[in-house]
C-alpha cells in the first residue's frame, strides 16, 4: 500500500472511531482509558523508530514526554495558547532536543548511548524541579475553560479524538520510515553501523532524522498531557514507568515492524487499564516489568516474531 | 565563601566520596571488567538497605554486621543472576542491548516488588553512632558519614588488593582484557565471571547497608543512583579500582559543594551532568588507557 493511502486510511479510521464513540458512548471513563492507551501507542511507536529501526536504546522517553508537557504549560502560562499551538510547539521542542541527542550518537554507541539518555532525563528532571515558573516540585495546573470545541460533549472526548489522530499520524510516519529507503538505511545502521558507513549510507544524517522524529513524536504525546490531567507535577511526568512502558511495548509486540509497537501498546496498555481498576496501580507496573523481562528472555522478537516467523524476509539476528 | 563553610563542604564531600566508592565499585567490576551492563545494580543496593533496616528493626542488629552477614546471600544472588544472564543473552551472542533491557526490567521489577511488600514509606536504622558528631576545630565529622566512609574505603582497598595480588583476581582482570587468551591458559572464563559478578552484587548489598545509615531509604531511591554508579567508573576509567576511588572523590566533592552553595535540590543533576560530559568528551575516563 502506498504511504499516502495508508496515511489517509489511518487518519480516517481515527476520525471515524472518535466520531462514533463520541456519539454513542456517554461514560467519560471510556475516553480517559482509551486516551491513555493511545498515548502509549504514540510513545511506543516513537521509541521504536529509534530503538527498533535504528538500534539505539533510549531510556529517556519520559524526558521527551515531559518536554512536550512542560512546553504546553509554559505556553499556557504565557498567554493561554490554544491546544493546537501547544501540540506543535511541544513537538518542535522535543524534536530539537532529539536532534541534539542525535549528535550524541557520534560519540556514544550501544550501551553508552542508553546510559546517557537516562542521565539526560535525570538532569532535565532536576532542572524542572528547580524551575519555579512552571511550578517546580509543586507542579502546575492547566485548566481548560469554556465549552469543549467542535461539539464534543466533554474535554476528555475532545482530547481522545486528538490523541486518536496523533496516534494514527505517528503510526503512518513509522510505517513510512520503515518502508522507505530511509528505513533500509536505518536497518543497515542497526545491523552494523561501521559496515553501513563503509557502504555509503549517510549514517549521521539518517540517525539525526531518526532521533528527531522519535523525540518529536514523544513530545507530541506529552503536549496534550497537561490538558488531560489538568495538574502536572515533575515526578508524574518523569516517571520511570513511561520509559519502561515505551521499551516494553515494542519489545513485546516486536521491534522490527511498525505494527509491533502498536500491537504491544494496545495489549499491554489495555491490560494495564483493566488491572489498574480491578487490582492496583502497583501490580500493573509490576506486570509491565515482569513481562519485559520474560519477553526479552524467551521471545526476543516479540509477538510479531512468533506469528510472522515464516513467510517474511529473514529477520536480523 | 567563608572558610569554615568551605572546609565543612570539602570534608563532607570526601566522606560522601568514600560511600560513593562502595556504591560504584560493583559496577566497576561488572561493567568495566566483565562487560555486563548491570543497570539493576542500584536495585540490589536498595535491597541491601531494606535487609539492613529489617534486621535492625526486628533484632536491633547493627546494619554493618547485617551487611557482612548477608554478603554470602548477595554473592549467591549475583552468581545465579549471572548464570541466567549468560545462558540467555551472552552465550547466544544476542545484541547487548537486549541484556540492557533485561536488567532495566529487573531494576523496575525489584523496585515495584519492594513497594508491594513494604509500601512507599521511608525506612531507616538506629545505631548508637548515628546521632554522634565529632568536632575537629570548626570542621564537623558526623559519624553517620564517617562510619560508612571507613567501611567503604576498607572494602574498596581490599578488593583492589584481592584483584591485583591473588591468582583469581588476576584472572578477573584478564577476563576483561582477553577472554580467549584466558581460555587458552586453561581457565574457564564463565566461572571467573560468575564469581566476579557475585562479588559485584555482594558489594551492592554492603553499599545498601551504608546507604541506610546515611539517609532514610524508599524503593524508588535506587534510580537516583543509576547516574552515580555509572558516572564514577566511566569518569575514573573503566575497570580500574583506583580510578573508581578518584572518580568517587570528584563526584563526592562536587555534589557536596553543589548542595552547600546552590541547595540540595540541585545535587542530583551533578552526578548525571558529570556523567553526560564524561561520556560525551572523555568516554575512556580521566585515567583510562
Amino acid at each position: 500500500m502506498k504511504t499516502s493511502s495508508f496515511t489517509a486510511i489511518a487518519l480516517c479510521t481515527a476520525l471515524l472511531v472518535a466520531g462514533t464513540t463520541s456519539a454513542l458512548v456517554t461514560n467519560d471513563y471510556f475516553f480517559s482509558a482509551s486516551y491513555t492507551v493511545l498515548q502509549f501507542v504514540v510513545l511506543a511507536t516513537a521509541w521504536n523508530i529509534l530503538g527498533g529501526f535504528t538500534g539505539y536504546v533510549n531510556f529517556g522517553s519520559a524526558a521527551f514526554f515531559a518536554l512536550g508537557a512542560y512546553s504546553s504549560i509554559v505556553l499556557d502560562k504565557l498567554f493561554e495558547a490554544p491546544i493546537t499551538l501547544s501540540i506543535l510547539s511541544g513537538t518542535a521542542v522535543a524534536a530539537l532536543v532529539g536532534l541534539g541527542m542525535g549528535y550524541l550518537t557520534l560519540r556514544l554507541r550501544g550501551v553508552f548511548f542508553a546510559i546517557a539518555t537516562l542521565a539526560f532525563a535525570e538532569v532535565l528532571f532536576t532542572f524542572v524541579v528547580n524551575w519555579d515558573y512552571v511550578g517546580g516540585a509543586r507542579g502546575a495546573y492547566v485548566v481548560l475553560q469554556g465549552r469543549p470545541p467542535l461539539g464534543f460533549r466533554s474535554f476528555v472526548q475532545f482530547l481522545f479524538a486528538i490523541m486518536a489522530l496523533m496516534a494514527a499520524g505517528a503510526v503512518a510516519i513509522a510505517r513510512f520510515v520503515q518502508t522507505s529507503t530511509l528505513g533500509l538505511g536505518l536497518a543497515a545502521i542497526r545491523d552494523d553501523e561501521v559496515a553501513a558507513e563503509c557502504s555509503g549510507v549517510p549514517t549521521l544524517r539518517l540517525k539525526l532524522v531518526s532521533t528527531t522524529v522519535s523525540g518529536g513524536l514523544m513530545g507530541m504525546a506529552g503536549a496534550t498531557f497537561p490538558y488531560f490531567l489538568s495538574y502536572v507535577e515533575p515526578h508524574g511526568v518523569f516517571s520511570l514507568s513511561y520509559a519502561v512502558n515505551s521499551i516494553a511495548m515494542p519489545l513485546i509486540g516486536g521491534m522490527y515492524d511498525w505494527a509491533g509497537p502498536v500491537l504491544g501498546a494496545l495489549l499491554l496498555g489495555g491490560l494495564q487499564q483493566v488491572l489498574q481498576v480491578n487490582v492496583s496501580a502497583d501490580w500493573n507496573l509490576f506486570l509491565v516489568g515482569a513481562l519485559l523481562v520474560v519477553f526479552v528472555t524467551i521471545a526476543p522478537h516479540g509477538i510479531m516474531g512468533w506469528t510472522f516467523r515464516r513467510g517474511r524476509r529473514a529477520r536480523p539476528t | 565563601m567563608s572558610g569554615p563553610l568551605f572546609a565543612n563542604a570539602l570534608v563532607s564531600g570526601l566522606l560522601l566520596a568514600g560511600f560513593y566508592a562502595a556504591v560504584s565499585v560493583g559496577i566497576s567490576i561488572a561493567f568495566g571488567m566483565l562487560d555486563v551492563v548491570n543497570i539493576a545494580h542500584p536495585a540490589f543496593i536498595i535491597l541491601g538497605s531494606y535487609a539492613a533496616s529489617i534486621a535492625n528493626a526486628s533484632m536491633g542488629a547493627d546494619p554493618i554486621v547485617t551487611a557482612v552477614a548477608l554478603s554470602p546471600a548477595f554473592f549467591a544472588l549475583g552468581l545465579l543472576l549471572y548464570r541466567f544472564y549468560h545462558a540467555t543473552f551472552e552465550r547466544r551472542g544476542r545484541e547487548p542491548l537486549r541484556g540492557l533491557a533485561f536488567f532495566f526490567g529487573i531494576l523496575f521489577v525489584t523496585e515495584v516488588a519492594l513497594i508491594l511488600a513494604f509500601g512507599v514509606d521511608y525506612r531507616s536504622v538506629t545505631a548508637r553512632y548515628i546521632g554522634t558528631t565529632w568536632r575537629l576545630g570548626t570542621v564537623d565529622l558526623p559519624l553517620r558519614l564517617f562510619v560508612p566512609f571507613v567501611v567503604s574505603v576498607a572494602m574498596t582497598l581490599s578488593l583492589q588488593v584481592f584483584l591485583s595480588r591473588t591468582f583469581f583476581g588476576r584472572a578477573v582482570l584478564a577476563v576483561g582484557q582477553d577472554q580467549l587468551a584466558l581460555q587458552l591458559m586453561g581457565v574457564d572464563p564463565v566461572r571467573i565471571k560468575q564469581i566476579a559478578f557475585g562479588i559485584s552484587i555482594a558489594t551492592a548489598g554492603v553499599a545498601g547497608a551504608l546507604l541506610v545509615i546515611i539517609q532514610p531509604v524508599q524503593p524508588s531511591l535506587g534510580r537516583e543512583y543509576i547516574g552515580l554508579v555509572f558516572a564514577i567508573p566511566v569518569l575514573g576509567g573503566m575497570g580500574s579500582i583506583a580510578g573508581t576511588l578518584a572518580g568517587a572523590a570528584i563526584l563526592g566533592v562536587a555534589t557536596s559543594f553543589t548542595a552547600t552553595f546552590f541547595g540540595p535540590s540541585w545535587a542530583p543533576a551533578v552526578s548525571f551532568g558529570i556523567l553526560l560530559f564524561a561520556l560525551a568528551f572523555r568516554p575512556s575516563g580521566l585515567f583510562g588507557r
